[in-house]
């Protein structure tokens, strides 16, 4: 039950991200690193955006290169754009469970459960635009949570957050994540961050991912590259 | 790095992931149906056409005025659009917001009912004349030369406001704030803000209203004609219709398609303002100066909203009384316009939605090529071409409707995808990996992100195509019999037999349901899109 990167390696122009690592099943790591480093590539690898030109990218040890996005073993959420405006909020939890929205009654039920899981009870008839951010953090968790793939991304999710309502995220995230006994991986710029929610970091750098090492000791004593990034 | 990725992203996105998107194959298949039907015609009118030897002294005449009156009618519009978007950029008024949404309708106004308006005006009894009478000054006469530049004037003039107001809008805030706090006088705003930007926009606006006018054609038939005032798509209607001269007809379609194409490479070098965008607010205005420029900025506007209005007014005035008396044939010819419209919409629908879902899924360059070719062919060129290859089994009144239908949606093809492609565009980049991580593929893609993404495009989109196909004077008129006429034929006639009143009603009638017809398919358009807000 792990995430393997091996010998990963690919090129976007003139950048190249190379990845040898792996990750432990149920684990929370943070990714962290420069801008312009890769650590979105590495996740949109896992996601299935890219594909690596060599290596390969295994879950569980099975190459994950032949599976399109929706059929990976993932749940990813963005910086923004993680609901679609012109659908309502329990249409987008929806989506989680159905693409083509045509649900069961048990499956509305399901969503329903879902929101109010987020504390959102109530507000499956809204539309995205009609929520506070961080409401619209929860009804995309709310996804996650009924999608309950075994990898989770947050590609700097919640990053545009005040640092309060990051927490509160960061602590759904942690209970989602546990109850589907998933894994995380979490792109952050913020050190405190990942103290607070990883166990294991990962910095890349210079167009490399290191193999992920424990939060605590990494960060009290930081490789050049990433004591350069701290400051 | 986030914005770096997301940006590259697209550009990788290969594989299986992009064959999941319906109307991948059938974006393929309209391409090259279009390149088929286009560029077979063109090879036919190639053909048939007997070289350049055989076009003779009235033929030059021809393409020398198509020349020259489109350049005359470019920059007539330009130039007289300037002071007007200047007051309009730089006064807030009311009925300013109403005003600048009028200039949007000239665009799917029935070319033959502004044509009557002005020379309800212009004409001999009209307005105009008969205050150049009062103080003792010659006639002006609509029908020549000077008629048809005054109503590429009167159509484009709108246009061309638009796109030059825009440009006052582009002007940044923070320019603007800077210059108040340097204190400049409205000359110097004039020289250091609003004549780069004129340098800058005015080109393209020449170039657009330039194209438009070279294949122009009901203007010219209506109101030109004769050695001096004929422009080549004329003369090639001339040349089918009434000489039945297939070889000059098909001649004088490669001179249109080489001045066509001669145009699009000249715009090539030129950047062509977006389409049609509305513009209103948005930014820091200027503030309008005070002293004898507020009386030039109201003289500018009240003169352009008189010389869009007059004729209209002059239409829709003794028009509504006779729309209760009008014949029944020509109720008869609005129900066939009515459905020759629908079909058209429809029809432009189907073809941009698949080429605009083959674009959704990378960079098709061809397919948007393809999408464009419209604009290398006149309505008259193309129907002259599809007229030419079936010639042997149909008798040209067969093809009247059919031909005219496919044709007005090939036509409207280039302004539908103008206002598709970047919205489908917008859709792949901001939901693109959202869709694909969340599964969202072939028809629940198309369903659930897709065609509610791209409604509004698609409604206005519809909404043109039905209103340009309703007010079609073009094609039709190559192979219509006076049996099967459409509404804008009946009016045609109907101003020719100087049975006015009936012709205003019918005039009322065709401006009424061209502009519905827009409406309710923009409107359907939002409705289907639905709203992002909660409201």
């Amino acid at each position: 039950m792990t995430l393997e990167f091996r010998a990963a390696r690919v090129t976007l122009g003139d950048f190249t991200l190379r990845a040898d690592l792996t990750v432990p099943a149920g684990a929370r790591v943070a990714v962290i690193g420069p801008s312009g480093s890769g650590k979105s590539t590495l996740l949109a690898l896992v996601a299935g955006f890219l594909r690596p030109d060599a290596g390969a990218v295994l879950w569980q040890g099975r190459d994950l290169a032949p599976l399109p996005p929706g059929e990976r073993p993932v749940s990813i959420l963005f910086q923004d754009q993680n609901l679609f405006p012109h659908l309502t909020v329990a249409q987008n939890v929806a989506l989680g469970l159905r693409p083509d929205l045509r649900l069961t009654p048990a499956q509305h039920a399901a969503v329903a459960a879902a929101l109010q899981s987020v504390g959102l009870a109530g507000m499956g008839g809204r539309r995205p635009a009609a929520l506070s951010g961080g409401q619209q953090g929860r009804v995309a968790l709310a996804r996650v949570g009924l999608r309950a793939r075994p990898i989770l991304l947050l590609d700097e999710a919640f990053a545009a957050l005040g640092p309060a309502l990051k927490d509160e995220m960061l602590d759904l995230v942690a209970g989602i994540a546990r109850d589907g006994n998933a894994t995380v991986l979490m792109v952050t710029h913020d050190p405190d961050d990942a103290r607070r929610f990883a166990d294991l970091t990962i910095v890349v750098d210079e167009g490399v991912a290191a193999p992920p090492q424990p939060t605590g000791p990494l960060l009290d004593n930081p490789p050049p590259g990433l004591r350069a990034y701290l400051g | 790095m986030a914005t770096g990725v997301r940006r590259l992203i697209p550009r990788r996105w290969s594989g299986p992931v992009a064959g999941e998107i319906p109307g991948g194959g059938a974006g393929a298949v309209v391409a090259g149906f279009l390149a088929v039907l286009i560029l077979g015609t063109l090879a036919a009118v190639a053909w048939t056409a007997r070289g350049l030897s055989g076009l003779g002294p009235w033929d030059l005449r021809a393409i020398w005025f198509t020349l020259w009156q489109a350049a005359l009618s470019a920059s007539l519009s330009a130039a007289l659009a300037v002071p007007v978007a200047r007051a309009l950029a730089r006064r807030s008024f009311a009925g300013r917001g109403a005003l600048i949404l009028l200039l949007g309708a000239p665009f799917i106004l029935p070319v033959i009912v502004a044509i009557m308006g002005l020379v309800e005006i212009f004409g001999r009894q009209g307005l105009v004349n008969a205050a150049l009478q009062a103080v003792g000054l010659p006639r002006f006469s609509i029908y020549g030369w000077q008629g048809v530049v005054l109503a590429h004037v009167f159509f484009n003039i709108p246009l061309a406001v638009r796109l030059i107001l825009q440009g006052w809008q582009g002007i940044p805030g923070e320019r603007i704030r800077l210059a108040e706090s340097l204190g400049f006088s409205p000359r110097d705003i004039g020289r250091h803000l609003e004549r780069p930007m004129l340098r800058e926009v005015l080109p393209g606006v020449w170039l657009v209203i330039f194209m438009v006018c070279l294949t122009s054609f009901a203007v010219a038939l209506t109101l030109g004609g004769g050695p001096r005032a004929t422009t080549v798509e004329l003369a090639i209607y001339q040349a089918f219709r009434f000489d039945f001269d297939l070889g000059r007809a098909a001649t004088l379609g490669l001179v249109q398609v080489a001045i066509s194409l001669g145009a699009i490479l000249l715009a090539a070098r030129v950047t062509l303002p977006p389409g049609f965008g509305a513009g209103m607010g948005g930014g820091a205005a200027l503030r309008g100066p005070a002293g004898w420029r507020v009386g030039a900025d109201v003289a500018a506007i009240a003169l352009a909203a008189a010389f869009l209005i007059g004729p209209m007014a002059a239409v829709i005035l003794p028009g509504l009384p006779a729309l209760g008396a009008l014949p029944a044939d020509v109720w008869t010819a609005a129900a066939r316009s009515l459905l020759m419209a629908l079909g058209s919409a429809a029809l432009t629908l189907v073809l941009s939605v698949a080429l605009a879902l083959a674009l959704d899924r990378g960079r098709n360059r061809w397919i948007e090529i393809a999408g464009m070719l419209p604009l290398v062919a006149s309505p008259l060129v193309l129907g002259t071409g599809i007229y030419l290859l079936v010639r042997e089994w149909v008798r040209p009144e067969t093809l009247a409707l059919p031909v005219t239908v496919l044709i007005n949606a090939i036509m409207a093809l280039p302004f539908a995808l103008r206002a598709l492609i970047p919205a489908a565009r917008t859709v792949q980049a901001d939901y693109g990996r959202l869709a694909a991580s969340l599964g969202l593929r072939r028809w629940a893609r198309l369903r659930v992100l897709t065609l509610p993404r791209l409604a509004r495009p698609l409604g206005f989109a519809g909404g043109l195509a039905a209103a340009l196909a309703m007010g079609d004077l073009g094609v039709i008129t190559l192979f219509a019999d006076s049996d099967r006429t459409t509404l804008p034929m009946q009016l045609y006639l109907l101003m020719g037999r100087y049975r006015m009143q009936d012709a205003a009603g019918a005039a009322v009638l065709l401006m009424a349901i061209s502009l519905a017809l827009f409406w309710i398919f923009d409107r359907l358009g939002r409705r289907l899109g639905g709203s992002d807000d909660d409201a």
